[in-house]
């Protein structure tokens, strides 16, 4: 891994990263007053995934330095899904 | 990953990917720490529906819009002056590291008129009006000045790290051949955005 290049974001690319961003969370801020029922709040968190994945990914760097960092992110976040598939099962069925 | 050049024959031990490594290590108990918290609050406003909606009302949604804003402007800086770093363009790297420290700053100017506007009404934690709210009111209340209040510790800190880091930046203990504690600040910082994007909308836009 010695001789591998450090890769360098562009400004632009943190630019374009950043409207990105603001646009997503424009629109979360829009669809709350759509009428969707119990689906508003999973459109709330899938939009803040997808950011909060963009944040991981390009502001964070993981898709460009090694692998080894996104692996162990990923470990954490499936850690953390199951906890929370679990604590439902738990209240939706006692 | 590392590259070996001459002046970093210099520091002996010095192992940056073990330094990252150990940010992220660090950065996972972290995420733990607040994913415990949603889990609370998702289990309460889960068996508390109506009272977590109507509560909300009580939040402004352009204060934590503005704030939103603010953190990802402030993520960008940050990862600019890395990049203006591994450029070898100090004076961009110390002015988006400025920009970022004050747009933190103002992020916590607004919390505190945010929270401080609560406070006037009587509400805060420990406050006879909340002690008598009822419980799901009191839930709502007491989760959002705990998770919105740590997460501004959080800002604090990122804010200490990030100074320390712009000290060092000036004064060329933090250059382009080793700029470690800048990623590692910025990786935090990144962090404390990160955790924002979960609470605004669950704070803030309950539908």
């Amino acid at each position: 891994m010695s001789d591998e290049k450090i890769h360098i974001s562009p400004y632009k690319s943190h630019i374009m990263v950043l409207l990105g961003l603001i646009v997503l969370t424009v629109i979360t801020v829009l669809i709350t007053s759509v009428e969707m029922g119990p689906y508003n709040t999973t459109a709330a968190m899938i939009i803040a995934s997808i950011k909060g994945a963009i944040v991981l990914l390009y502001f964070m760097h993981l898709r460009f330095d090694q692998k080894i960092y996104g692996i162990m992110v990923a470990i954490v976040v499936a850690i953390f899904a199951a906890v929370i598939v679990v604590t439902f099962f738990d209240y939706l069925y006692r | 990953m590392e590259t070996i050049t001459t002046h970093q024959h210099a520091d002996l031990h010095r192992d940056d990917t073990a330094a990252k490594l150990g940010m992220w290590l660090f950065i996972f108990t972290e995420i733990l720490l607040f994913g415990g918290l949603f889990i609370v609050y998702s289990v309460y406003r889960f068996k508390n529906p109506v009272a977590f909606e109507l509560a909300h009302e009580e939040l402004s949604i352009t204060m934590g819009f503005i704030n939103t804003i603010i953190l990802l402007v402030s993520s960008a800086t940050v990862a600019i002056s890395i990049t203006a770093m591994q450029k070898n363009d100090r004076k961009i790297t110390l002015a988006m590291l400025g920009i970022t420290l004050l747009l933190a700053l103002v992020f916590l100017i607004n919390k505190y008129f945010e929270w401080g506007g609560k406070f006037e009404h009587g509400m805060y934690p420990g406050s006879e009006l909340m002690k008598n709210l009822s419980n799901g009111d009191m839930l709502f209340f007491s989760l959002y000045f705990f998770m919105t209040g740590l997460h501004g510790v959080h800002i604090l800190i990122g804010m200490i790290l990030l100074g320390i880091t712009l000290v060092k930046v000036k004064t060329g203990a933090v250059n382009s051949g080793k700029y470690a504690l800048l990623e590692n600040s910025g990786l935090y910082w990144h962090l404390v955005d990160l955790i924002w994007i979960f609470l605004f909308p669950l704070f803030y836009l309950i539908h």
